[in-house]
């Protein structure tokens, strides 16, 4: 099985957020930058599928050149080479159609992305990719077995889950779950020297058109200090909902 | 010409995130001197959407959609786009129309927009406002293409009333064995429990909980409010509570009207992920906790005696008021 890991290039979840000439862009100085959760489960996943099943993994990014140690994390993780696209991602249908170019040409089985990155939060490239390619795709993966060319999904829906059966070539949208967090793999020194040597292929992007474009970003309004009530009289807290929030 | 907007039903009924979506595509279509159809799958009765502004329902009813499949009820909405001319397209953001949602981007070569929170600032060129970086954020996007594909975020515009006279027309639109690529075996679901997703108050609790033994005064106060219970990242990692309780950056958003904290300290992974609820109270016995900051109501103290004597006077302030 070939599989395909969509990795975008995101500032950690703990990053402080801002923006730089006049908010229309993302302020990068003294931001750290990881593997996109969402992709790292379904990463997670696929050297399991490398382990355990003998699948070939490979992972992509759309991105510049700074996400490339993004990509070696993975590689030191497991993953067996890595292509970017030497674009800037700032539209889902383009990025989408530049992976959908490689999917294309390197006929791969399974291809997962997370179902969002935690930075346009945008949640369209993995099912984008889906739409492109005409593929089977199942969004919201919490779990994913393949038995030849037959898979068994299971997706989160609204209030529980469903166990869904489909085959490949196939697209999923990964998200916690797929694999648990503490699955999850830190780099080993081992990891990161043979990551070192592994190949890492730079593609030029194919056409510039986008649907979308960022114009400015805004953070949101400060907020108000917080009512304090005294834990021995509830009452007004009720009263307060019920009065003046109405949310009772 | 039209505006379309996907309504979503459950049990033959149309749900409360279409009718927000229906409030929203009035006020876009009154801008635009439009009208605003809506598609319906398999409901019963379509007549709620009339109070809120939509002229005419194109109904389609087929067994084969009995369960939802994306692809499916993707190509359903395309064609109704195409039949339609529609120039804009809404969908929520309900899990299944964010599964659908880039589907019918592509099908329609339209720019799509997730996470709308308020009308579009401009139809002229068109830009909406979004949430970004888990909701620390927000975006101003511009789109291009001449379809355009809103995802409204839930809970951000509201409902309008607006009385029109409902058309209904059957719609019948040709789906083929490609849209059936992936088959729901079986699913499972909580029965009657309010879920995060539809949830209007949601009771959330961390580790100031100290074990999932103490959870019963949770569930008890979500179910006098008659909220979704939910839990912080350490709680659902060391196993105290279920996955799909998690609420937080890498778990599940939150839009209530009422997000209540107990014993959760505030890591800016989880505020990320709640922040677009309404008003928020936090309950906790540290009064730095950085909770506090984001909250509109706070109250330092032990959840285990305070808890148990909100029970009791939520208890009778619910029996008085009802």
């Amino acid at each position: 099985m070939k599989i395909l890991v969509c990795i975008s290039h995101v500032p950690d979840t703990t990053s402080k957020i801002n923006f730089t000439n006049g908010d229309s862009e993302f302020d990068t100085n003294g931001v750290q930058f990881v593997i996109n959760p969402n992709d790292e489960f379904g990463l997670t996943r696929a050297i399991w599928f490398k382990e355990q099943q003998g699948a070939s993994v490979t992972v992509v990014n759309v991105g510049g050149a700074d996400a490339e140690a993004t990509l070696r994390k993975a590689l030191a993780i497991g993953a067996d080479e890595a292509i970017r696209i030497n674009a800037n991602p700032s539209d889902g249908m383009f990025v989408a159609k530049q992976l959908a170019a490689v999917v294309k040409n390197g006929g791969y089985d399974l291809v997962i992305a997370g179902k969002e990155s935690l930075d346009y939060n945008g949640g369209m490239v993995p099912g984008m990719l889906a739409g492109l390619i005409g593929c089977n795709f199942v969004n919201a993966c919490v779990g994913i077995d393949v038995n030849g060319n037959d898979a068994k999904v299971t997706r989160e829906i609204d209030g529980g889950k469903e166990i869904i059966s489909t085959s490949l070539p196939l697209i999923v949208g990964g998200q916690k779950g797929i694999v648990e967090e503490k699955d999850l793999r830190i780099p080993n020194m081992r990891g990161i020297m043979m990551a070192r040597t592994k190949v890492l292929t730079i593609v030029e992007p194919t056409g510039d058109a986008v649907a979308t474009k960022a114009i400015k970003f805004e953070k949101p309004a400060a907020k108000s200090t917080v009512k304090l009530i005294n834990a021995d009289n509830l009452d007004e807290l009720i009263s307060l909902l019920h009065n003046e929030a109405k949310v009772i | 010409m039209s505006i379309l907007i996907y309504a979503e039903s459950a049990d033959g009924k149309i749900k409360k995130v279409a009718l927000e979506l229906a409030s929203y595509a009035k006020k876009v279509a009154a801008s635009m001197g439009t009208s605003v159809t809506a598609v319906t799958i398999n409901n019963s009765d379509d007549s709620a959407l009339a109070a809120y502004g939509v002229d005419k329902v194109l109904k389609v009813s087929n067994d084969k959609l009995n369960n939802f499949s994306a692809k499916a009820y993707s190509d359903v909405i395309v064609q109704a786009a195409k039949k339609e001319g529609a120039q804009i397209v809404l969908v929520s953001s309900s899990t299944d129309s964010l599964y659908l949602a880039p589907l019918v981007a592509v099908a329609l070569e339209a720019g799509y927009a997730s996470n709308v929170v308020e009308l579009p600032i401009s139809t002229s060129p068109f830009q909406v406002k979004r949430t970004a970086f888990s909701n620390k954020a927000f975006n101003f996007t511009e789109i291009s293409t001449p379809i355009k594909v809103l995802g409204i975020a839930k809970n951000s515009f509201g409902l309008i009333e607006h009385s029109a006279s409902l058309n209904e027309e059957i719609f019948a639109p040709a789906l083929n064995d490609a849209d059936f690529g992936v088959k729901v075996e079986s699913v499972e679901k909580v029965s009657g429990k309010v879920t995060i997703a539809d949830a209007e108050i949601v009771v959330s609790a961390g580790r100031g909980m100290k074990g999932p033994e103490n959870w019963g005064m949770i569930e008890e106060l979500a179910s006098v409010l008659g909220a979704a219970t939910a839990c912080s990242k350490p709680v659902s990692d060391i196993g105290w509570r279920p996955h799909s309780e998690h609420v937080g950056q890498t778990g599940k958003p939150v839009a209530s009207n009422l997000y209540i904290a107990i014993g959760i300290s505030g890591a800016i992974q989880h505020i990320a992920g709640i922040n677009s609820s309404k008003v928020k109270v936090v309950i906790n016995t540290d009064p730095e906790a950085p909770f506090f900051k984001v909250a509109d109501y706070g109250v330092v103290g032990d959840a285990f005696t305070i808890v148990p004597q909100l029970i009791e006077k939520l208890k009778a302030f619910k029996a008085s008021n009802s």
